[in-house]
């Protein structure tokens, strides 16, 4: 049962998207349209690498049945660094592995070019993984590891040595490849599993949590060899993890998931600066969460009241409709440090400094009580103020950099 | 210990303590394997010995041996010597038994690594409490002795036996269809004898296997034909050597299933052997019957294992056929898999 690719990714015959509940900028829920501030990107069809429907997936049953995923959609566009960053246990693996095939959702289609293949069998889709555990086989040398996949699809001997040679040198691992896969290190694992993964040219290419497994410094020069890889080769990557950071530094665009939902998708910057939910300010990223009152609206603004009096207007995400007690959401760095109290937007007594090299975290105990406000300053060789702890001081918002956020 | 001997002062206390202890843990260890080499000396080296010094005597009239050097014994196992001209004439009786029981022997092993493969994989890929009641399930016929099972077999497969009457009662045959003292009866009864042997080192092996892989190899656009020839069997290779040579080695010197279900009219190897030392009264013959038989096995062995296990020492340690399964690292558990050939399940 050999696989023409070309049968599956030509057709790129689309059915209607809409009944979906598909939106332009590729998130699964329609009042979400504005996470690009009002920039809408126009989607072309046929553009979509994979395209998950109302995609559901269960486990067990009666009662201990269990919602993996629950009806999540998304779209993956060609050539795209796509991340699905959230805590474990949040369904991100579950996704993937409905993408490979190794199981099947219970409702829901997943396209891959405007073509269905949630039914087929893993080894009847152009889509290969990268598992956590490498899952080398331990009987074959580095090169036979590179080669199976072609093998496997009956590709002639000469193409196949080609191709793995071809391989090899992507991930410099020349010199390795009559090696067994037990006799060279976890670092060199990794790429051999890329490398297999990547030889047989799959439309998309599925990695599980590939770097969780190398030390610091392996997976920050990993980070950027998967990155050039994808550049090199063109092919749509489908990257797991929980590691914020990484998703960040890596993505062209993130899937923020938590409890089997997908919360957010846009470009880490998108993610970063403009969370949609609290979940996602507070997953990604170090976040200031400040309780306030809505006192007046319009156009996505709201002027939200503290307990100090002072009055800020911060802007909130489309479909959000703010009022009463909320929860505003500020990142320590958009905030500034005043030595007059009365100039901040807020006031309180410095708690706490930590000296971290290239910055400083200064610790604010409000003086409306409640969890400690944290201003980051990029330290630099002239600072002009210095704080001792124990002073009365100011907390100055930079323009628009409070939001409010759904809880 | 080795601070106080590069350093020419006299070695501290602590030192010497160390160097005590190092010195009686050694001595402790060696006890310890004490018991067993001196069972495995009187019990196993000593007889072989015996073995080999009595091959090549002569035989006594009535049972034993008479001290007097000959090469006989092995003569005879191909010649007979004619009475009358005292000359040796090739005889291949003896070589047909060995034969055929080389060939019960193969068979055997071929069916149970059929039969069994497949009831290994099964239990392998069980969720692991059920894993242990299979095993148990497996090892049940060891609880009772194999010459009454044996028997139980013969009371099956006889003429008004319970297959035969069966057979009768429904009307499928007229008479009874011979099967006890046939080949038949001696190769089912091998059959059933060794599948332990074969199953319980394909479970291991199997049991061991990283799961993942097979994920992988799907991935990779491998059938489920090709998944099974190009990674669960070699990777599993161990189990399959381990169980072949505990089931072909045993099946070849078989004597309890061959004697009782061939009712001594076919005969194989260990009835051979055994009737030398019985109503033959030929001791030095069974002593050699039973060396060729050991040599014979030995470099079969040889060849076997060379050739699937690789060259070199290691390949007398069953140690290094087990450790070969055991790379396989942890498995993590996962959601039911579309394959139902894993056990993602778990």
């Amino acid at each position: 049962m050999k696989i023409a690719f070309e049968n599956q990714v030509a057709a790129p015959q689309l059915p209607s998207r809409t009944a979906y509940g598909d939106n332009q900028t590729g998130t699964h829920l329609p009042e979400r349209a504005g996470f690009l501030n009002g920039v809408i990107v126009p989607e072309q069809p046929g553009k979509n690498a994979i395209e998950v429907r109302g995609v559901r997936k269960v486990f067990g049953t009666g009662e201990n049945q269990v919602a993996a995923l629950d009806t999540v959609s998304v779209s993956i566009r060609e050539n795209e660094f796509f991340t699905l960053l959230g805590p474990s246990g949040c369904g991100k693996t579950t996704l993937l592995r409905l993408i490979a095939g190794f199981d099947f959702p219970t409702a829901g289609e997943i396209l891959l070019h405007g073509k269905d293949i949630a039914p087929l069998p893993p080894f009847k889709r152009p889509v290969n993984t990268v598992f956590q555990s490498y899952a080398l086989f331990p009987h074959m040398t580095v090169a036979q590891n590179i080669g199976f996949g072609l093998e496997m699809l009956g590709k002639p001997k000469a193409e196949i040595e080609a191709r793995v040679a071809q391989m090899l040198k992507l991930v410099k691992m020349e010199a390795l490849k009559a090696r067994r896969t037990s006799q060279i290190s976890g670092g060199q694992q990794q790429r051999v599993a890329l490398a297999r993964a990547l030889a047989p040219q799959p439309k998309v290419l599925l990695l599980d949590e590939p770097l969780s497994a190398l030390d610091y410094k392996l997976r920050k020069e990993m980070q950027i060899e998967l990155k050039r890889l994808q550049h090199e080769t063109g092919i749509t990557f489908i990257f797991v993890t929980h590691d914020q950071e990484e998703a960040l530094t890596m993505s062209d665009r993130i899937a923020v998931m938590s409890a089997g939902k997908i919360l957010q998708v846009g470009t880490p910057r998108d993610i970063y600066d403009r969370p949609a939910e609290r979940f996602v300010a507070d997953f990604i990223g170090e976040t200031n969460f400040l309780p306030g009152t809505v006192v007046s609206k319009q156009a996505g603004v709201a002027t939200v009241k503290f307990a100090s009096n002072a009055t800020i207007s911060a802007g909130y995400p489309e479909g959000f409709d703010p009022t009463g007690e909320v929860t505003l959401v500020v990142r320590p760095e958009h905030a500034d440090l005043v030595p007059d109290p009365a100039k901040g937007t807020i006031a309180g007594t410095l708690a706490n400094i930590v000296y971290f090299g290239t910055d400083t975290h200064y610790h604010v105990k409000l003086d409306g009580g409640g969890e400690n406000f944290i201003v980051r300053h990029q330290n630099s060789r002239s600072s002009a103020v210095t704080y001792e702890t124990g002073v009365k001081v100011g907390i100055q918002f930079e323009e628009d950099a409070a939001r409010v956020l759904k809880d | 210990m080795t601070t106080a001997a590069l350093s020419s002062a006299p070695p501290s206390k602590a030192a010497l303590f160390e160097a005590k202890a190092v010195k009686t843990s050694a001595r402790r260890n060696r006890l310890l394997s004490l018991p067993a080499l001196i069972i495995i000396g009187i019990f196993g080296v000593l007889p072989l010995i015996i073995i080999c010094v009595y091959s090549f005597l002569v035989a006594a009239p009535y049972g034993g041996v008479q001290w007097q050097f000959s090469t006989d014994a092995y003569l005879n196992f191909l010649f007979q010597r004619d009475i009358f001209d005292d000359t040796l004439q090739f005889t291949p009786d003896f070589l047909i038994i060995y034969l055929r029981s080389f060939l019960f022997a193969v068979v055997t092993t071929v069916i149970c690594l059929l039969l069994g493969f497949p009831t290994a994989y099964f239990m392998a890929t069980r969720p692991p409490a059920q894993r242990n009641w299979w095993v148990l399930l497996i090892t049940i016929p060891f609880w009772s002795n194999l010459l009454v099972r044996t028997l139980a077999i013969m009371f099956i497969i006889r003429d008004e036996g319970l297959v035969n009457n069966a057979l009768i009662g429904l009307g499928v045959i007229d008479k009874p269809i011979t099967m006890l003292y046939t080949n038949f009866a001696i190769q089912l009864g091998l059959l059933y004898a060794f599948l332990p042997f074969m199953v319980l080192p394909l479970y291991s092996s199997l049991e061991k296997l990283d799961f993942r892989l097979i994920e992988a190899a799907y991935d990779l656009y491998a059938t489920r034909r090709q998944v099974l020839w190009r990674v669960i069997i070699p990777l599993s290779k161990p189990g399959i050597i381990a169980g072949c040579l505990l089931v072909f080695i045993p099946a070849l010197g078989a004597y309890v299933t061959p004697l009782i279900l061939g009712g001594g009219i076919h005969l194989m190897i260990g009835d051979l052997i055994a009737q030398q030392f019985g109503s033959g009264r030929n001791w030095p013959l069974g002593c050699a019957q039973a060396l060729i038989l050991m040599a014979a096995v030995l470099v079969a062995l040889y060849f076997y294992v060379r050739k699937h296990v690789g060259q070199g020492a290691a390949w007398l340690s069953p140690a290094s056929w087990i450790s070969r399964t055991s790379r396989a690292s942890a498995r993590s558990p996962s959601s039911a898999c579309w394959c139902s050939m894993c056990r993602c399940s778990s």
